[in-house]
């Protein structure tokens, strides 16, 4: 394969039909429209279902369905579609069926608007639907890591019974890059003891969410906790840049850390030892490598495209012991490199402290107009 | 003296398609006897193992328990799209959801109108008892005007709390549905009815032609707060009047099938 100009919706739902996708069910919502137009013509194609479901509340359960026969099979939405579909997948996470989401996260809450944010993090990574789960969140920077995160969603979704969710912002959804798609894998259906598929010379299956007895959930609370940490031992992935000698660290995922890449450079270029972190899984989140950079470093700096979400999660891991800052712009923003590199300078170069709320800092820097926004 | 020839002879057996688990159901609850007609349709059919039912969120929830057959369970209302999303990825075998109500006329009245409005072949069995019977006999979208219920406890009161909905009716206007018809679990007679509707509503699906729905009229002795026996009674004189038991869709070719 060679690679080609690629739009990130075209390209990540092509990868999912080279990963063997066998049907998918979906609604239309800006951003990631594309994603399901491209489905709507390359899966009957190829003589694969797809169908446009009434709301994203009917196509999440056409998933969770399809997902009962040990079919491959994924949706994708934005932000509020989303929000929708928090009932289906505890629905799913209840019945430990294998599930890919892709979420092209736009500015909100309510409508919102279509611009690339990334406001959802806690709700794909903390939260959503109700119940005790976890779902796996991977998190591309570009058109390519958005096809690879694709085909790597559907393994991990099949290896685990879990619910993956390839969150992308607006911008990955929609710029065009040259990239590579993989080769074409043969449709398969998974051929475990569980799936819902007659039952022919075997007794009856059944699949469903409901363990009355609370000492049964409980158990498939613990069962279900203990497969987390499975994946948090064999699935944590993160990009590290220039992390060798770095007094200082960025954190940040998707479009945010890769715009941070370049102003770490600029950075560099000025004598200041920084890197970078971007976590690829943002749920597992790479806690432990955080724990280790807090040891050696002197400052972080948190950047998202939201006002700081994943600022608790690199806090928890940081426990106090070194200055956390914040940087974000939500609401649809992007960061600009030069302002990020304002922030790493601030960061080196003025005193800092542990106490207080980095949040509660950036705010009031940016309401009494210290923080300039353009 | 000859001793008489006795002949033994099955007149009563469990279907193979009902799993023999004693069920939950109340005395007097006729969700027992629309699970026994859509097994021993099943059993008819042969095609239990080809079969994959839908269970809703409702005092059905554990239908699953009793059927012998591949089961899901939904959540409440989304059955249809459970069920579409299962049946458009194994389009040979026979999918069927059991919804309440509340389950298919409230909370998952835009999944039905859209399995309707597809056309998609599965099969519903959609017990209309007038009320919410797991969560306590509450108002349902199909309680009478002037029925009592939890929430309605001066009587519904069409005013504020609006008309019943006859979801037959409404979904045989969809052309997608091939099958539509109202049936009434009251008494043998209405059983026997009830029974060859759902084996018409399963032949549907087996011929692949579109949407079928039996709507079974029942009862809920307990949240009415009737004995079993008044209850069949209320249903004949207060149910039928406002929901008539009649064929709203029967495409030609089924027309013409006979059991
Ligand atoms: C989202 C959601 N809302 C509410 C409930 C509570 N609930 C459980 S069963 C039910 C009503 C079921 O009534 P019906 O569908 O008429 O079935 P029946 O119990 O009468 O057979 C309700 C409201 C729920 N489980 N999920
Ligand atoms: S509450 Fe009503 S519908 Fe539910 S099992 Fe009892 S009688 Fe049947």
């Amino acid at each position: 394969m060679t690679k080609e100009l690629l739009e990130g919706n075209f390209a990540m739902a092509e990868a999912a039909v080279r990963a063997g996708c066998e049907a998918y069910f979906g609604y239309p919502i800006t951003p990631q429209t594309e994603i399901l137009e491209w489905m709507s013509h390359r899966m009957p194609e190829l003589k694969r279902t797809f169908l446009q479901a009434e709301s994203e509340v009917a196509a999440i359960n056409m998933v969770y369905g399809a997902a009962c026969t040990g079919t491959r099979v994924m949706s994708s939405s934005s932000s509020p579609g989303v929000s929708l579909m928090m009932e289906g997948l505890s629905y799913i996470a209840g019945t430990e069926v294998p599930v890919v989401l892709i979420d092209v996260v736009r500015g909100g809450p309510g409508l919102g608007n279509i611009a690339p944010a990334q406001s959802d993090y806690n709700q794909l990574n903390h939260g959503g639907g109700h119940g005790d789960y976890h779902q796996i969140v991977l998190a591309p920077a570009s058109v390519q890591e958005a096809i690879d995160m694709t085909v790597l969603a559907f393994e991990l979704a099949e290896k685990y019974r879990n619910i993956v969710v390839v969150m992308a912002d607006g911008s990955v959804g929609q710029m065009m890059e040259p990239a590579e798609l993989p080769e074409m894998r043969p449709v398969t259906r998974i051929q475990g003891d569980w799936p819902v598929t007659g039952n022919v010379g075997r007794p009856p299956r059944v699949l469903t969410s409901i363990y009355i007895d609370p000492p049964a959930e409980e158990v498939y609370n613990h069962k279900i906790l203990n497969k987390w940490y499975d994946i948090q031992a064999n699935e944590i992935r993160y990009k590290e840049y220039y992390l060798d000698d770095a007094d200082f660290v960025v954190v940040g995922f998707g479009t945010a850390g890769r715009i941070a890449l370049t102003s770490v450079r600029a950075a560099r270029a000025e004598g200041i030892k920084v890197g970078l972190l971007r976590p690829i899984t943002t749920s597992p989140f790479p806690f432990s490598q955080l724990d280790e950079l807090s040891k050696r470093a002197q400052g972080m700096l948190v950047v998202e495209m939201n006002t700081g979400q994943m600022l608790d999660d690199v806090r928890l891991a940081a426990k106090g012991r070194l200055p956390v800052e914040f940087y974000g712009r939500p609401g649809g923003m992007m960061p600009f490199p030069d302002d990020i590199l304002g922030e790493i300078r601030r960061l080196a170069h003025t005193p800092l402290t542990t106490e207080g709320d980095p949040r509660k800092r950036w705010m009031d820097r940016v309401r009494t107009g210290e923080l300039m926004l353009r | 003296m000859d001793t008489p020839q006795t002949e033994v002879q099955t007149v009563y057996i469990r279907p193979a398609s009902l799993s023999g688990t004693p069920t939950h159901y109340c005395p007097g609850c006729t969700h027992g006897i629309a699970h026994r007609l859509v097994a021993e349709v099943l059993d008819e059919m042969n095609v239990r193992e080809q079969t994959i039912g839908v269970a809703p969120v409702g005092c059905s929830v554990f239908a699953y328990n009793y059927f012998n057959c591949d089961f899901v369970e939904a959540a409440h209302g989304r059955a249809p799209a459970m069920a579409t999303g299962i049946k458009r990825v194994m389009p040979n075998h026979i999918v069927f959801t059991y919804q309440g109500d509340g389950d298919l006329a409230s909370i998952g009245m835009s999944e039905i109108m859209h399995v309707a409005g597809r056309g998609e072949n599965i099969t519903v069995i959609f017990i209309n008892n007038t009320i919410y019977g797991m969560t306590g006999g509450q108002m349902a979208p199909t309680t009478l005007p002037g029925q009592r219920t939890t929430s309605s406890p001066n009587g519904r009161d069409v005013e504020t709390m609006g008309y019943p909905l006859h979801m037959a009716e409404l979904l045989a206007q969809q052309p997608g549905a091939g099958y539509v018809v109202r049936r009434s679990l009251h008494d043998p007679k209405n059983i026997r009815q009830a029974k060859k509707a759902i084996r018409v509503a399963f032949e549907a699906q087996k011929r692949g032609l579109g949407f079928s729905l039996v709507e079974l009229l029942s009862t809920c002795p307990t949240n009415w707060g009737v004995t079993p026996r008044e209850a069949l009674g209320w249903l004949e004189e207060h149910m039928i009047p406002v929901y008539p038991l009649q064929d709203f869709k029967v495409i030609p070719t089924l027309a013409e099938l006979k059991f």
